[in-house]
């Protein structure tokens, strides 16, 4: 499909251009969830996508589906009640570092432990982009924010682990340089019957490039492509040769019990008297 | 008293009177269009510049209580905030407050959700107005720099013991550059003076106490009561620390600001940044012959209704203006005291309400004059049917349902 095709299908496009700065991430990323969803050949008319509040969170004011744009953080407890209310929508949250990791943290935390069916998509850009580069919770260590002119001392969370901790039962890493690795770990995502979490690493050369060395966009989508270590290379490398490297590609994945499916066998269908 | 004249947006000149104010504990989470006055306030503390200890926390849930944390160990604690930011501090700002901490927040004013929007209104102080908070509203620059500063005394004060918020409109005053004239540091250190606790503090080894304990039907009301009259206390302390502010700056800072209302036959009363494009137009007026006059709220917390009683009293007509509405209630917060204040006055003037300037619509010099015109026909005729109306909403626009 060409950029034009898919831009007509799934985009609003009485609502472009977008509002993102010169070089940002994010399109390519919403760009490779569209990608994903034709890919997946995912019904437009039954996806709904939600998003928080942030840069990444405007994505689905520029999509084509039925979109649920919430409060800062709530991204994921809006689209629990989406897919409880109705499991036969496929949803899709677009969140960032700051909303789902910080004000949102703990909704991260339980819709992983639950298992819900959810696809979850994180624009992680280091920082909190919309409102003016202040660090984040996923702010490496040591670098510079415009609330830590002398470096962050905050040590960051490996958003990847934790949600692999709490249960999630879909784990992957992808990037903004590496994009058609991400379309197929989203096309992965959707298929997936249970939490399905992307960590996507972008770029915000406005705000945390130019605080930490990064003279443009293309610099910080070259330090994606020397950093990121796909797993399968990983696998055969040393500790000393993956210093100060990052693993992309699917992390964890294992089947486990939906949770809207065991709701509907374990206590709707034994409050109707269905099942004993 | 030496003042310096620098130019400076709304959101500077908050962050310059914190880091004069140097508290000990500053906890931080960004939200536009407040972000600016923490991010200023983090150089400081990174510059060495203040003592402060800087909290960058999670969330705004998170800053207010770690700031009630502070403050209930005995140290002088602030944050700063806006819209959702405070919606999201909504159960935290009444433990603040029953607990008595005197907590300084400049809140800069902006539309809560939905639809979002980030422009300023008053919906989201005055969906916190009976949180037990003071709340002072600051019309430019100027005030809220000085407003900051004399909530630091009223908080403090023996006699009140409370939370204060130190509103200004979100970007006409917070991103806005204004001209004003600042303290020197020391000046300001002199004038608030060396933080007292007047409560018994966590920490105490001598006296250790338990903060926020459950209290049911036996003790729940005399707590609330006492809440109360500590609100009440407020009043005369806000006048004399204003009258302590003015014999250092010569700037002059009451309950309220009335312009021109001495032989007024028609009066808006209005908070915040629309008070001055108010007076612009009293002043046209007045030269046309047309005996207009303004009252500008500095204080919502404690509500000074004697004090607004006896000015509006002699007044033929008055429009509230309200820069938040309470859906079909009786018309706006703003509204709904001042008429109520007004009923014990002798000859009950006709009052009505404008619900103006959501989400940051303009409220410009025609939608101004639109009302004095309004409130021209009320005064001759003492009389009006619809009390409660919109100011520049596009009639045509709404989608009815």
């Amino acid at each position: 499909m060409s950029v034009k095709e898919l831009v007509e299908r799934y985009c609003r496009t009485s609502k472009l251009p977008h509002i993102w700065c010169p070089g940002c991430g994010n399109g390519i990323i919403m760009g490779a969830v569209m990608r994903a969803l034709d890919k997946a050949d995912i019904d437009q008319d039954k996806t709904v996508i939600v998003s928080g509040i942030g840069c990444s969170s405007r994505a689905p004011g520029y999509m084509n589906f039925d979109t649920l744009h919430t409060t800062h953080g709530r991204a994921l407890a809006y689209a629990t009640g989406v897919k409880m209310a109705n499991p036969d929508l496929n949803v899709v949250v677009l969140t960032g570092d700051g909303d789902c990791s910080a004000i949102g943290g703990n909704h991260l935390i339980h819709a992983a432990r639950r298992n819900i069916n959810l696809t979850v998509v994180v624009f992680n850009n280091s920082i909190y982009g919309m409102t003016g580069g202040q660090y984040s919770p996923l702010t490496p260590t040591h670098s510079y924010a415009t609330t830590a002119p002398y470096g962050s001392i905050d040590r960051n969370f490996d958003l990847c682990k934790l949600v692999q901790a709490a249960g999630g039962t879909y784990v992957a890493r992808g990037t903004t340089y590496h994009t058609r690795q991400l379309v197929d770990q989203i096309v992965a995502g959707l298929g997936h019957n249970g939490f399905s979490f992307i960590e996507v690493i972008t770029q915000c050369p406005m705000y945390f490039g130019r605080k930490n060395k990064f003279p443009s966009a293309v610099d910080m989508l070259k330090w994606q492509q020397e950093h990121a270590v796909p797993v399968k290379a990983a696998a055969k490398m040393t500790s000393e040769q993956l210093a100060g490297k990052f693993l992309i590609g699917e992390l964890y994945h294992e089947e486990a019990p939906e949770y809207t499916a065991v709701y509907e066998k374990e206590v709707i269908a034994k409050a109707r008297g269905e099942v004993k | 008293m030496l003042q310096e004249r620098i130019a400076l947006t709304g959101n500077e000149a908050m962050a310059l009177a914190m880091k004069q104010i140097n508290p000990d504990v500053v906890a931080a989470y960004p939200i536009t269009p407040q972000t600016e006055i923490v991010q200023l306030f983090s150089s400081y503390v990174a510059n060495g510049m203040v003592k402060t200890e800087f909290i960058t926390v999670e969330s705004e849930h998170s800053a207010m209580s770690a700031v009630v944390g502070a403050a209930a160990s005995g140290v002088r604690a602030m944050t700063a905030t806006s819209s959702q930011g405070l919606a999201y501090m909504f159960e935290v700002l009444y433990i603040a407050a029953s607990n008595q901490l005197p907590i300084v927040m400049p809140v800069v004013n902006r539309a809560l959700s939905g639809p979002i929007n980030i422009h300023g209104d008053h919906s989201d102080t005055m969906g916190a107005r009976d949180a037990g908070w003071i709340q002072l509203y600051s019309e430019n620059t100027q005030e809220a720099y000085d407003n900051l500063i004399q909530a630091i005394r009223i908080a403090e004060h023996s006699d009140v013991q409370l939370p204060v918020m130190v509103c200004m409109d979100g970007f006409i005053i917070s991103h806005a550059l204004e001209n004003l004239e600042i303290l020197a540091d020391e000046d300001v250190q002199q004038f608030i003076g060396e933080f007292i606790p007047h409560r018994p503090t966590l920490l105490n080894l001598d006296s250790p106490v338990t903060v926020g304990p459950l209290a049911l039907y036996d003790y729940y009301m005399e707590i609330k009561r006492a809440q109360a009259e500590a609100m009440m206390r407020a009043k005369p302390v806000i006048r004399q620390v204003g009258q302590e502010y003015k014999a250092l700056t010569g700037r002059c800072y009451d309950l309220l600001e009335p312009y021109k209302l001495d032989d007024a036959d028609i009066a808006i009363v209005v908070l915040s940044s629309t008070a001055g494009t108010t007076r612009v137009v009293v002043d046209e007026l007045r030269q046309e012959g047309v005996k207009a006059g303004v009252l500008k709220p500095r204080v919502f917390r404690p509500f000074p209704y004697e004090e607004i009683r006896e000015v509006l009293a002699p007044v033929k007509a008055i429009a509230i203006l309200d820069r938040a509405d309470s859906y079909a209630g009786f018309g706006g917060p703003l509204f709904k005291e001042i008429r109520a204040a007004l009923y014990d006055a002798p000859a009950r003037p006709p009052v009505v309400n404008y619900i103006y300037g959501l989400g940051g619509r303009d409220a410009n010099l025609n939608d101004i004059r639109a009302v004095y015109r309004d409130l021209d026909k009320i005064a001759a005729t003492g009389w009006t049917d619809q009390l409660v109306r919109y100011l520049g909403v596009r009639e045509e626009a709404i989608v009815h349902a």
